[in-house]
């Protein structure tokens, strides 16, 4: 059952994950890309990562991506007759030689490490959730502390950048 | 390495992580487009998220899961000023193209 589950999210977040670099209206990969990040999402559930997963639908799903779709609208794209670049095939050779590389080593590994204190029996009696919630406000207080100044720095740059020039300004040009 | 819970072994999280990871790299290499080279960066980050939890999930650590939030955070901030860029870019009529920017080329 878990590795129906476990094909059926990875077959379909790689197949779309394919579909948004190959199809040709930028809608359509946003769609694409919109099904690659929910079945990452049903990826995080078989992880035991509960809270990723609501993140990952609330954030990436919810706002990302529909901030990609606003920018798209805006724009009015052409899809244009050629979308990709002029030497693509030697492009897709050399990341599929590099991809095989990858997983010929990765096979190869034996995958070792020293094992933490949160294992899937302490953390699903308590919730993946709580567990989260306790290390991200006690190790990783700075850090969080430090992602919302780095947010906030990128809302300011984000609303300088685009705004709409006005008079002053193109007179001062 | 042994799975605690499931059945699945770490080396198949990872293979699909590759293989995700490869498809957006070839993407930014390869469209001309700059909002969908601005996508495959995403699928490149989600493809770092699923290692990220696997690797949590079977060394039995939270580390993992808090980086990928932060990942999270910091894919929404380069979405944010990216986009603001494209549509500098856009308004000012300079391309249409991620080829056509190539005034810093020398």
């Amino acid at each position: 059952m878990v590795w129906l589950l476990f094909g059926y999210f990875a077959a379909v977040s790689i197949v779309a994950g394919v579909l948004t670099v190959t199809l040709r209206n930028p809608v359509h990969c946003a769609l694409a890309l919109l099904t690659v990040l929910l079945h990452v999402a049903g990826l995080f559930v078989l992880l035991n990562a509960e809270f990723l997963f609501a993140v990952q639908i609330i954030v990436y799903a919810g706002a990302i991506l529909v901030l990609y779709l606003f920018v798209l609208m805006l724009l009015n794209l052409k899809s244009e007759e050629q979308y990709f670049h002029r030497h693509y095939l030697f492009l897709v050779f050399a990341g599929i030689g590099i991809l095989g590389e990858l997983l010929l080593l990765l096979w190869q590994s034996p995958y070792r490490g020293v094992r933490g204190t949160a294992s899937p029996k302490v953390v699903l009696e308590t919730g993946p959730s709580h567990a989260v919630g306790l290390t991200m406000f006690s190790d990783y207080l700075l850090l969080f502390e430090i992602v919302g100044v780095f947010l906030l720095g990128a809302i300011i740059g984000a609303i300088v950048l685009a705004k709409t020039p006005t008079a002053a300004d193109v007179k001062a040009e | 390495m042994d799975a605690p819970t499931s059945m699945i072994p770490l080396a198949a999280y990872v293979t699909v992580s590759a293989i995700l990871f490869m498809t957006g790299l070839v993407g930014v290499l390869v469209r001309r487009n700059f909002i969908i080279v601005l996508m495959c960066v995403e699928i490149m980050l989600n493809a770092a998220n699923i290692n990220l939890v696997a690797f949590s999930h079977y060394l039995e650590s939270m580390a993992g899961q808090l980086a990928a939030l932060f990942v999270i955070a910091i894919a929404a901030g380069e979405a944010a000023v990216g986009l603001a860029i494209i549509i500098v870019v856009f308004r000012t009529k300079i391309a249409t193209n991620v080829d056509q920017i190539n005034i810093l080329k020398w």
